[in-house]
């Protein structure tokens, strides 16, 4: 009987969790199509909303941005002077420009540029949004004629998505010019081989990859933060668990969405 | 705990609001867009969106490491990119490259197009035109891609390399060839450095040499025998009784006889001319003696036709006349 029993408990507990599981990502889909829908109706962008979208953009991105692309340009630069040294040691220099490009440009900056925004922007604020939900916030911004959704949540989701653009695309550039700078010298000469090479990393499949990878990420770490809200009428013990379930949620799906693209740029 | 605290009536934000939030927003956002358009240009410009094109296409039997987007270089330097790789119904590759029309005019009809697979690193298909004043290449061209494969060569460097090391073996080896004539060039240096070891090793041997030798004292005897022998002759021929002196006399005793012998001759020469003489005489005789012949020629024929005409006469008369029948 206790077998059985035990049997139960555990059946029970995985169907338990799956279910949990499967709520939580049905919520950041939800957060998404809302988000959709909101971003796409005309009401959301009148004077209030546009205030406090701009503001959330603006502090969600230019406070980071000087930080994270001195840091980027640092690694990048330490990565750099590796392959290069390492490429010439075994003579094969030609192939030191497209290999910077694919590790730093294609893989390592828009994720650390994700993780950034996550850690820096849209974790805090969808834990302060969600904190907000808890107190009841909103209700005063209802009474007010103010929708908590197209104030508080669409812009955090823009800001972080945004921010997560932003900085991989300021990143990327810092990068490519130290690259070129790095192989070539201050010099405008090679600048034709350089764009030759660009052309050659960047074919329709990979380009498209870049692309799509960096706006998945942009979307995973600014809706699975915020999705959690969903949950805030929850007790307060539940809450801290439910954010700490989507942090692991965002690290999982950032996680997914490198793997798949790595696949799809090299298998 | 927060639960329990009363809600704000209207939660502003945190932070005061920086100055001319809308409008940094706004740049942050045209700046991103910017960045991003002007990557999408860049990156079309790379990839050869806005430069025209003219197709080329080489053949060849065997596509591998030639992928889409790989450089065509001439000179070292990019003249085209492959768009496209295609099998051909006969079983060969196609391989499609685009020729930016500003770098056409390196490829000429008579230019020769090879795909090298090098040992490390990738594949490179290479243009080669030697003689630039030919028709430029026309759009679509079709060409054969020579192949050079550095891994298929690897198999034959190494064959040949086994086969040159076998040989170096063979030649280095004990007894070799070469070996008996490093033995025999030491030999002939180590006779070179004994005494006359020179003329030894010339002549095959010490005793040869040793002959050789005895031969040239010989030959100095004999010299200065010779020395003698050529003072006495020159003695017995130039001496005071010498050879010469006879002789000397002897050649005028012969000019006396040669006088002699002249006077003998012009003695000769009047007989001659008396002989001749009598000749003559003798000759005109012998003129006479034909008219005489000539005289008695005459006279006979007279007898002779005398006799005939006797016998014409009676009683000797016969009748001579032929009659026909």
């Amino acid at each position: 009987m206790s077998t059985l029993r035990t049997l139960q408990d555990s059946l029970g507990r995985v169907g338990r969790s799956g279910a949990h599981w499967s709520v939580g990502w049905w919520h950041v889909v939800k957060v998404g199509a809302l988000i959709l829908v909101l971003a796409l109706s005309p009401s959301t962008y009148d004077r209030a909303n546009r205030v406090a979208l701009a503001r959330h953009v603006y502090l969600g991105t230019a406070p980071i941005l000087p930080w994270f692309a001195l840091l980027s340009a640092l690694a990048s630069l330490v990565l750099i002077r590796i392959v290069i040294v390492t490429a010439l040691s075994y003579g094969l220099s030609q192939y030191a420009l497209e290999m910077m490009v694919r590790v730093l440009v294609l893989e390592l900056i828009p994720l650390t540029a994700a993780l950034f925004v996550a850690l820096r922007t849209t974790v805090p604020s969808g834990a302060e949004l969600i904190r907000m939900h808890a107190r009841g916030d909103f209700e005063p911004l209802q009474r007010a004629g103010i929708d908590p959704l197209r104030h508080e949540l669409l812009p955090r989701v823009v800001a972080g998505v945004f921010a997560v653009l932003m900085l991989a695309t300021v990143s990327c550039a810092i990068a490519m010019l130290l690259a070129y700078l790095a192989v070539y010298g201050f010099t405008l000469g090679a600048f034709a081989g350089f764009t030759r090479t660009l052309g050659h990393i960047f074919n329709p499949g990979v380009a498209l990859i870049f692309v799509l990878k960096t706006v998945f990420f942009s979307l995973a770490v600014s809706l699975i933060p915020v999705a959690a809200f969903l949950r805030a009428h929850l007790p307060s013990a539940t809450r801290s668990g439910a954010e700490l379930e989507s942090l692991v949620r965002l690290f999982a799906a950032v996680l997914l969405i490198e793997a798949v693209s790595l696949m799809g740029n090299y298998y | 705990m927060d639960d329990s605290k009363p809600p704000t009536p209207l939660p502003g934000p945190p932070a005061p609001t920086p100055a001319h939030l809308e409008f940094k927003a706004t740049l942050l956002l045209i700046v991103l867009l910017l960045m991003v358009g002007a990557a999408a240009i860049y990156l079309s410009y790379a990839r050869g969106a806005f430069e025209s094109t003219q197709q080329l296409v080489l053949v060849a039997d065997d596509s591998e490491g030639v992928g889409v987007g790989m450089d065509i270089t001439f000179a070292g330097f990019p003249v085209g990119r492959v768009r496209r790789t295609e099998l051909a119904p006969d079983g060969n590759v196609r391989i499609l490259v685009d020729v930016p029309v500003k770098d056409a005019h390196w490829l000429r009809t008579t230019s020769v197009f090879t795909l090298v697979r090098s040992l490390v690193g990738g594949t490179n298909i290479r243009a080669y035109s030697g003689v630039l004043t030919d028709p430029p290449l026309p759009d679509g061209a079709v060409r054969n891609v020579l192949r050079g494969d550095a891994t298929a060569e690897v198999p034959r460097l190494l064959a040949d390399a086994r086969q040159l090391l076998q040989n170096l073996n063979a030649i280095s080896a004990e007894g070799s060839a070469v070996n008996d004539a490093l033995a025999n060039v030491k030999a002939f240096t180590e006779k070179l450095n004994a005494p006359g070891g020179a003329m030894g090793a010339l002549l095959g041997g010490d005793a040869q040499a040793a002959k050789l030798l005895s031969a040239l004292d010989r030959t100095n005897t004999l010299l200065a025998r010779l020395d003698g022998l050529a003072a006495k002759a020159d003695t017995q021929v130039f001496g005071a009784d010498g050879l010469m002196r006879d002789a000397r006399a002897t050649v005028q005793q012969l000019s006396v006889m040669l006088g002699e012998a002249r006077a003998s001759l012009k003695r000769v020469d009047a007989v001659l001319e008396e002989a001749r003489a009598v000749g003559e005489n003798a000759r005109v005789a012998t003129t006479d003696l034909g008219a005489l012949r000539a005289d008695v020629e005459t006279s006979l024929r007279n007898i002779d036709q005398l006799i005939n005409e006797v016998n014409r006469k009676w009683p000797f008369a016969r009748d001579t006349e032929l009659k026909l029948p």
